[in-house]
C-alpha cells in the first residue's frame, strides 16, 4: 500500500515536471529536434542509472525510481515525435533524434551507474 | 490548472506501469525485460491512436488531452527504465538480449506508433463521412 503511494507521489511530480520542462524548451528552441523530450530522457536515464548504481531499494526506489524517473522520462512521446518528423520528410532530424536518444540514453545510464557506484 | 490534470494522469499511468510490470514479472522467468517492452509498445500505439483520433481533430478539451497524453500515456511508458535495463543486460554479458531489446523497442515502437496514427486517422475520417 505504501509502495503504491510512493509510486503515485513520484508519478505525479515526474509527469508535472516533464510537462513544464518540455513546454518551456519546445517553445524556446529554434532546433527541429524535440529538445525538451530529448533532454528529459537523457537526464532521466543518467539519474535512474545513478540510483541503480547507488543500490537504492525499498520505498525510496518506488518514489524516485519507479515513480518519478519512470513518469519523468517517456518512450511513447519520443516514438511519436520521431514518426512525425519522418512524415514531414525531415529524415535527418528523424535519424539524429533517435540516435541521440538511444545511444545517449544507454551511455548515460551506464555513466550514471558508474558514478553511483563511486559513492558506495 | 492543466498541471493538475497532467499530474493526475501521471499517477494513473505510473500505477498502471507498476501493476503491469509486477504482474509480468511474476509470470515470467529470466532476465528479458518483457514487462517494459509490452508497456512501451502498447503505449506507443495508444499515443498514436489517441493523437490522431481525438487530439488533432480537437474532439477533446486541452485539459483532457493533457491528462491522457502527457499525463497517463507519457508516464505509463518510460525511457529511463529501458536505458537502465539495457545496461543491466550488457553488464551481465547478455549481448544478444540487449541488442534484441533495443531493436524491438526502437523498431517496434515506430511501427506501433505509426499503426496507431493510421488507425486513428481512419477512425476520424469515417466519423466525418458518417456526418
Amino acid at each position: 500500500m505504501i509502495e503504491m503511494l510512493m509510486v503515485s507521489i513520484g508519478g505525479f511530480s515526474g509527469a508535472v515536471v516533464r510537462f513544464a520542462i518540455s513546454k518551456q524548451l519546445n517553445a524556446k528552441s529554434k532546433s527541429d529536434l524535440p529538445i525538451g523530450t530529448l533532454l528529459i530522457n537523457l537526464t532521466g536515464s543518467f539519474l535512474l542509472g545513478f540510483l541503480w548504481g547507488l543500490k537504492i531499494k525499498g520505498h525510496m526506489y518506488s518514489l524516485c525510481g519507479i515513480g518519478f524517473m519512470g513518469a519523468f522520462t517517456t518512450f511513447s512521446t519520443l516514438q511519436l515525435e520521431a514518426e512525425e518528423s519522418r512524415r514531414l520528410g525531415k529524415k535527418f532530424v528523424f535519424i539524429r533524434y533517435l540516435t541521440y536518444s538511444y545511444v545517449g540514453g544507454i551511455t548515460l545510464a551506464f555513466i550514471g551507474s558508474s558514478v553511483g557506484r563511486l559513492f558506495l | 490548472m492543466i498541471y493538475v490534470y497532467v499530474g493526475i494522469g501521471g499517477v494513473a499511468g505510473s500505477l498502471l506501469r507498476f501493476g503491469i510490470s509486477s504482474l509480468v514479472g511474476a509470470f515470467t522467468v529470466g532476465e528479458y525485460p518483457i514487462g517494459t517492452l509490452i508497456i512501451n509498445l502498447s503505449g506507443s500505439f495508444l499515443l498514436g491512436w489517441i493523437s490522431a483520433r481525438y487530439v488533432k481533430p480537437k474532439i477533446i478539451k486541452p485539459e483532457v488531452a493533457g491528462l491522457i497524453t502527457s499525463g497517463l500515456i507519457g508516464s505509463y511508458t518510460t525511457f529511463s527504465t529501458f536505458s537502465v535495463e539495457t545496461v543491466k543486460l550488457m553488464n551481465n554479458g547478455n549481448w544478444l538480449f540487449a541488442l534484441s531489446y533495443v531493436v524491438c523497442s526502437l523498431v517496434g515502437g515506430l511501427m506501433l506508433v505509426r499503426w496507431g496514427l493510421l488507425t486513428g486517422e481512419a477512425g476520424s475520417r469515417n466519423e466525418k463521412n458518417a456526418v
